[in-house]
């Protein structure tokens, strides 16, 4: 099933019956390339038929999702969320659609971005999206910050390293939680790894804390630098001793292998597959 | 520190329903907030230099309803916002019409509750013209009207303002005419219009003016607001002066009509902004998640415990 199906099934048992109708009636229109005014206030008014009410979805909706569009993870959308992304996935897919949701988002207010922003997961034609999910990770706006950044598989497929490095970086920064990023493990790479342990310094210096799992995005590219960072780490808070072995554990280099040797325990427990990022 | 007077427990909840949050400080949203202030509505206006580009129009409308809303929410603020053209810029007629284009992007959205703010600045064809369109669009969008009246003239303007409402066909239970003072607001409320006053230093009200005014009036449709900008203004001015009421004997029923429920009721038949926007929200805590965002490192309310001391 394509995700517009999927969006409309959702909103049909969320929504009141005039509100779907409303909503398919717009689609029906976008599809065949409407005026932008229509496009435009379409969007805006959504909300006033769909209210705000988290989606909610079962189990087997997120399995759905997932088969429909790998790494597609709507479990915390909403319903104004939902009816504005059926609405965008409704239009002629290429870049003239593309271009129209730079315009909207170029006025679009929070919840307008965010919408727009989690779309990114489902819109056809992905390069034309690029240069806004890019923007988004400049944002000061958490909410819009996060609709791109967290459970959304857009950044890990379409961003170069610059871009993603970025992201993941920010994400620490403005403490988000890392561990909802689609993909992270997969983009690691040596630029990244060392960015973060220049974060991971910097913090030291000024006497302030980081989330550990830093370390996990740090660990299978480590250089000498990020194992000094590791060694730090590993005398640390029990948390902190834990998410260094992981690290560790995840990197090639032989110092890596000799540094574990002081934590035996949990060495063989992250081995085993008992002590994981998830139950850090 | 300005509230230290305020008592903690039985904290007043206020609304301030004019104020530019744009020219303000974080330091003024966390006064604010620790002063009661739950909601405020930023009217359009004029930033101080006038515009001459239509793209910073856009900017400025999109700031309103985006970052600016953002900024408040850290706060625990409810931001709203009112959309316009205003009458100073109205006069630079070939970029008014591009502006007037660009206003039906944004009365739409969410928690914009009025157009405003519009009506006269000297009187001038242009500003009339603008005035009039902009009555159309909050007719066709069922808004209510926010009314800025003139510094110079202002008996006239504001008498002219409603006259030119009412041949719009627009219910006066749906205006808000504001900057008040003791010459405008007793037509203002015979004729059953909002009476808004605006307590700013040295040109518009006072706040001890505006516990006459309240006494002589009463409490009905008429409202208390600060409209504090980039100007020599307080971002407290509403705080303050339902202090002030409060210790001149007005009742607490009155002060909570003129500092909240009034606001709420006038800008609430935008359907755009209910109690319960601000009721619902969580405490905040910038430790805690906040509507399911944790707060930007370094923003939201955290008293250091010793104010010389920058962490």
């Amino acid at each position: 099933m394509s995700a517009q199906t999927l969006l409309l099934d959702w909103l049909k048992s969320r929504m009141a019956p005039q509100g779907v109708a409303w909503l398919e009636e717009k689609a029906a229109l976008l599809a065949t390339g409407a005026q932008e005014k229509t496009v435009s206030l379409s969007f805006s008014s959504c909300l006033r038929y769909s209210g705000k009410s988290p989606l909610a979805l079962a189990h087997a909706d997120l399995q759905a999702a997932r088969a429909a569009v790998p790494g597609w993870n709507p479990g915390d959308w909403t319903c104004d969320q939902a009816a504005r992304i059926f609405l965008l996935v409704s239009l002629p897919p290429g870049s003239d659609s593309a271009k129209m949701m730079d315009r909207l988002y170029q006025t679009a207010d929070v919840a307008e971005a965010v919408a727009l922003q989690k779309a990114a997961a489902v819109l056809a034609f992905p390069e034309g999206h690029l240069a806004r999910a890019r923007e988004a990770i400049r944002s000061n706006i958490k909410e819009v910050f996060e609709a791109i950044t967290l459970r959304n598989p857009y950044p890990a497929d379409q961003f170069d390293v610059i871009g993603w490095n970025q992201m993941v970086v920010k994400t620490f920064f403005v403490e988000s939680p890392t561990q909802e990023i689609e993909g992270l493990d997969r983009r690691a790479n040596p630029p990244l790894s060392r960015m973060l342990t220049d974060l991971a310094q910097e913090r030291w210096a000024a006497g302030r804390t980081f989330s550990p799992q830093l370390w996990r995005c740090l660990g299978p590219c480590a250089d000498d630098r990020g194992l000094d960072g590791l060694q730090k780490a590993l005398a640390g808070s029990p948390v902190e001793k834990r998410a260094a072995v992981l690290a560790l554990a995840s990197c090639p280099l032989p110092r890596a292998a000799t540094l574990l040797q002081a934590e035996p325990a949990l060495a063989a427990a992250a081995r085993a597959g008992s002590l994981t990022w998830e139950n850090l | 520190m300005a509230n230290e007077s305020r008592p903690v427990a039985k904290k007043r909840k206020l609304i301030d329903p004019h104020i530019h949050m744009v020219s303000r400080t974080t330091d003024d949203y966390q006064a604010m907030a620790d002063a009661g202030v739950v909601a405020v509505i930023e009217p359009a206006f004029w930033t101080g230099q006038p515009r001459t580009e239509i793209g910073t129009f856009k900017d400025y409308f999109s700031c309103l309803v985006g970052f600016e809303r953002f900024r408040a929410s850290q706060f625990g603020i409810k931001h709203y916002c009112t959309i316009g053209l205003n009458s100073k810029e109205a006069n630079n007629e070939a970029l008014a019409e591009e502006v007037i284009e660009l206003l039906p992007r944004f009365a739409g959205k969410e928690g914009v509750v009025a157009i405003g703010e519009i009506g006269y600045d000297e009187m001038t064809k242009a500003e009339e013209k603008f005035f009039r369109v902009q009555l159309e669009l909050a007719k066709e969008m069922d808004l209510p009207v926010m009314i800025h009246t003139p510094h110079r003239n202002k008996k006239v303007g504001t008498s002219r303002s409603m006259d030119v409402c009412m041949e719009h066909g627009i219910a006066p239970s749906k205006v808000v005419i504001d900057h008040n003072n003791e010459e405008t607001c007793k037509e203002v409320l015979d004729r059953g219009f909002w009476a808004a006053f605006t307590i700013y230093p040295k040109t518009k009200m006072g706040n001890k003016r505006m516990v006459e005014i309240a006494k002589r009036y009463g409490s009905d449709r008429v409202i208390v607001d600060s409209s504090a900008d980039w100007g020599i203004s307080d971002a407290l001015a509403v705080p303050k002066t339902a202090d002030l009421m409060i210790a001149s004997g007005l009742s607490e029923a009155a002060v909570d009509a003129m500092c909240y429920y009034n606001a709420l009721a006038a800008y609430g038949q935008s359907g755009q902004m209910k109690e319960s926007d601000w009721l619902d929200l969580k405490t905040v805590d910038s430790k805690k998640e906040f509507e399911g965002n944790s707060l930007l490192r370094g923003g939201g309310p955290e008293a250091p415990e010793d104010s010389r001391i920058i962490t």
